[in-house]
C-alpha cells in the first residue's frame, strides 16, 4: 500500500504542462499494479455495454444481407443496398418517415416552451411550501410508464371514460378522443405534456436559481422594469440550456417515443400513427424481415447521428457550448 | 400566495411588504395576482384529478358504478373488494409479484455496477480511465437498433427469460455519469487520507464514498428502479410465455387493448370466504391501475428531497 500512495501522489498532484508531464508518468505495469482495483470495477460496466450496445451495433450488417435467421449473420449473403432501394421506394416508409418528422415538429412548438413557461412561473411563486408542492406534483407523472399514461388518457377522454360519459349523461354525443385519427397528433403531444413538462422544468428552475439576483437589482435600479428584466436577465439567463435541449431535440428528431405509439398504433390506426420505430417493429420484427427492419433502422440511427452533429456544429457556430465542446 | 390573491384591491399599495419579495420587485398585478394560482390549481388538479377518479372507482362497489354509469366521482359506500379479488392469486398477483422480484433483482444490481464504475472512472489520472469514459459516453450518440438487439438477445437464448429484462437495460450511460460528477465532487484529500491508513479501494469505496453519497444513490437506484418497474416494450419484444408476464404487459392487455379478464384467475371470481360482494369489472380494472401507481407513489415522497441535490449535478452538465 505505501508504494502505491507514492506512485499515486506525483500523478495527482501534478497538473505541470503537457511534454515533460507525459515523460514523467510512471509507465503503465507500474499504473497498472496501483489502479487494477479500479480497472476491475469498471469491467462489468464495460462488459454490459460491449454486449447489449456495440455487439448489437456492428449487427447492423445484416442491413446489408438477405438474412436468415436460420443460417446467421455469418453465412448470410450479402445484397449491397438492396434492403435499402427497397426502403426507400416503400411509400408506407416514407409515410411513417413524414409522420414522425411532423410529430417531432409539432411538438417542438407546442411541448417545448411549456416547461420553460412552467419553470418561469413556478419561480415567480414566493412561498416556499407552494413552490415545492407543486413541484413535486408536476414532476410525478414521469415516473409513470407510458402504459400508464395512456391508461389514465383511455378513462379520462375515451370512448368510455369520464369526458364521453359525462357528455352522454347530459344528453350530448359523446366522443372517444383516443380513436381519432385527425387529433391523434394532439392526443400525442397532451400526453406528452401531461408525462414530462414538469420533468423538463426541473433543468430551466435549475439555471434559473444560478442566475445572480444582483443582476435583477442592478436593473431595477436603472429603471428597468418586469418585462425588461425577463428580457434582458432572465432569458440570456436560460439560453445555454435552451440551446442544449434544442440540440439533443433536434438530434432526436427520428425517436418520438415507441411505446406511446405501439400502445395506441391498434386505435387509430397506422395512417397517424406509424412511426419510425414502429415501422421497424412491424415491417422487421413482426413480419420477420430482418434485414430490411435492420436497414430501417440503421437509416434511423445514422440520420440521427448525423443530426445531433450538425445541430451541435451549429451550436458552435453561434457561439454556445452545445452538448460536448470543440476540443 | 393564495392569501394574497383575496386580499381587497384596495389594500393594494398599503399592504406590508412580503418579507420573502425582494426589494428591487414591484408588486404584482391583480392578473399576476389571481392568475398564478389559477394557472397553477389547473396544473395541480391535471396531474390529480385523473388519479383521484381512478382510486375512488377502484374502491366502488357494483351499485356505485352502476349509478355513475361508468367511472365514480363522488365516493360513496367504498369497498375494497376489488383488490382482495385481485390479490388472493391469479394473473394480476403473479404479475405484481414478477415485476416486483424484476424491479428488486434489477435495481440491486445496475445499482451495484453502476456505483462501482462511477467510483473507477472518478480517480483522476487513474490507468486508461479515458477510453474507458469514452466507451461509456458514446453510447450516448446512437442506438443499437429495435432488430439487432432483438437479435442478439434471441442469439444468447434470453428469450423467454427475467434475465432479457434485466442485462440488456442493465446499465444506464446517464446515470453513470450523474454518479460519477457527484464522487468526483468529494474532497480527494478524505480519500487519500483513507489511503494512508491503509484502505483499500473497495474500502475507500463502501467506507468513505458510498456513506457521503447518499442523495445521488437514493436518485439513481429510484431512476433504475422505476425504469424496471415500468419496463414495458421489453418485456413486449422478449417474453413470449404470457405466464411471465410483468404488470405493465397485463395493464396493456386489459386496461388499453381492452381484453377480459380470464375468469377464476384473479378474475372476475367473487371471494365469498371473505364476505365481501364481487367487485365490477370497472373497479377491477381501475385497482389493476392502482396497482401500478402505488409503488411509485410509495418510494416518490423519501427521494424527492434529493431529487435537486442528486440531478442537477448531471442534468446542467457535470
Amino acid at each position: 500500500m505505501t508504494t502505491v500512495d507514492e506512485v499515486r501522489a506525483p500523478v495527482e498532484q501534478k497538473p505541470a504542462p503537457a511534454p515533460p508531464r507525459r515523460a514523467g508518468r510512471p509507465n503503465w505495469r507500474l499504473r497498472l499494479r496501483r489502479d487494477w482495483p479500479l480497472l476491475l470495477m469498471v469491467t462489468p460496466v464495460i462488459v454490459l455495454l460491449l454486449v447489449f450496445h456495440y455487439l448489437p451495433t456492428l449487427g447492423n450488417v445484416i442491413a446489408f444481407q438477405d438474412y436468415s435467421p436460420y443460417v446467421g449473420i455469418r453465412d448470410s449473403e450479402f445484397i449491397g443496398l438492396t434492403n435499402f432501394s427497397r426502403l426507400f421506394s416503400e411509400a408506407a416508409f416514407w409515410k411513417a418517415l413524414l409522420n414522425t418528422l411532423t410529430i417531432t415538429a409539432f411538438q417542438l412548438v407546442f411541448f417545448f416552451p411549456i416547461p420553460i413557461l412552467l419553470a418561469l412561473l413556478l419561480n415567480s411563486v414566493l412561498s416556499v411550501r407552494v413552490r415545492t408542492f407543486i413541484q413535486g406534483v408536476v414532476y410525478l407523472p414521469h415516473f409513470f410508464s407510458w402504459v400508464l399514461v395512456v391508461s389514465l388518457f383511455q378513462q379520462m377522454i375515451g370512448g368510455a371514460g369520464l369526458l364521453a360519459q359525462s357528455l352522454r349523461g347530459h344528453g350530448f354525443q359523446a366522443v372517444d378522443l383516443m380513436t381519432k385519427p385527425d387529433s391523434f397528433i394532439l392526443l400525442v403531444t397532451s400526453q406528452a405534456v401531461w408525462k414530462d413538462a414538469g420533468w423538463g422544468m426541473i433543468v430551466f428552475l435549475a439555471a434559473l436559481s444560478t442566475i445572480n439576483p444582483a443582476l435583477y437589482e442592478a436593473a431595477a435600479a436603472d429603471g428597468a422594469n418586469r418585462w425588461r428584466r425577463l428580457w434582458h436577465i432572465t432569458l440570456p439567463g436560460l439560453r445555454p440550456v435552451i440551446v442544449l435541449l434544442l440540440i439533443l431535440r433536434l438530434g432526436d428528431s427520428l425517436t418520438v417515443g415507441f411505446e406511446q405509439f405501439i400502445l395506441q398504433r391498434n386505435a387509430v390506426g397506422a395512417d397517424a400513427a406509424e412511426v419510425l420505430d414502429t415501422y421497424v417493429y412491424f415491417e422487421g420484427l413482426l413480419a420477420g424481415d430482418f434485414g430490411y427492419g435492420a436497414a430501417a433502422g440503421l437509416f434511423k440511427g445514422v440520420v440521427g447521428l448525423v443530426l445531433v452533429l450538425v445541430a451541435n456544429k451549429f451550436a458552435h457556430l453561434v457561439g454556445e457550448q452545445g452538448v460536448y465542446s470543440r476540443s | 400566495m393564495s392569501s394574497q390573491a383575496v386580499k381587497p384591491v384596495a389594500a393594494l399599495t398599503r399592504r406590508p411588504r412580503n418579507p420573502e419579495r425582494p426589494v428591487w420587485e414591484e408588486e404584482p398585478t391583480l392578473v399576476g395576482r389571481v392568475g398564478k394560482p389559477v394557472v397553477l390549481a389547473v396544473v395541480f388538479l391535471a396531474v390529480a384529478f385523473p388519479l383521484y377518479v381512478v382510486v375512488v372507482t377502484s374502491l366502488s362497489t357494483t351499485e356505485a358504478v352502476t349509478r355513475a354509469g361508468g367511472l365514480v366521482v363522488v365516493p360513496r359506500d367504498l369497498t375494497i373488494a376489488a383488490y382482495v379479488q385481485l390479490l388472493s392469486g391469479g394473473v394480476v398477483t403473479r404479475a405484481l409479484v414478477i415485476s416486483a422480484l424484476i424491479t428488486a433483482v434489477g435495481t440491486a444490481f445496475s445499482l451495484l455496477i453502476t456505483m462501482l464504475a462511477a467510483y473507477g472512472l472518478s480517480r483522476p489520472g487513474s490507468l486508461w480511465h479515458r477510453p474507458l469514459l469514452f466507451i461509456v459516453l458514446l453510447t450516448f450518440l446512437f442506438g443499437p437498433g429495435i432488430i439487432p438487439s432483438y437479435l442478439l438477445v434471441n442469439s444468447l437464448g434470453l428469450i423467454d427469460s427475467y434475465g432479457s429484462l434485466i442485462l440488456p437495460t442493465a446499465i444506464s450511460a446517464f446515470n453513470l455519469i450523474v454518479m460519477r460528477a457527484f464522487f468526483m465532487g468529494i474532497p480527494g484529500e478524505l480519500i487519500d487520507s483513507a489511503r494512508i491508513d491503509g484502505a483499500g479501494e473497495f474500502a475507500v469505496l463502501t467506507r468513505i464514498v458510498m456513506p457521503l453519497s447518499k442523495a445521488v444513490v437514493a436518485v439513481v437506484g429510484l431512476f433504475y428502479a422505476v425504469g424496471y418497474w415500468n419496463a414495458f416494450f421489453n418485456a413486449m419484444l422478449y417474453l413470449n410465455d404470457n405466464s411471465k408476464w410483468p404488470l405493465q404487459l397485463v395493464l396493456r392487455t386489459y386496461i388499453v387493448q381492452q381484453q377480459a379478464l380470464p375468469s377464476g384467475a384473479g378474475g372476475v371470481t367473487s371471494s365469498p370466504a371473505l364476505g365481501l360482494a364481487p367487485a365490477p369489472g370497472l373497479a377491477i380494472k381501475m385497482a389493476i391501475v392502482v396497482l401500478a401507481v402505488i409503488p411509485v407513489l410509495l418510494v416518490y415522497p423519501f427521494i424527492q428531497k434529493h431529487f435537486t441535490k442528486g440531478v442537477i449535478i448531471g442534468a446542467v452538465k457535470g
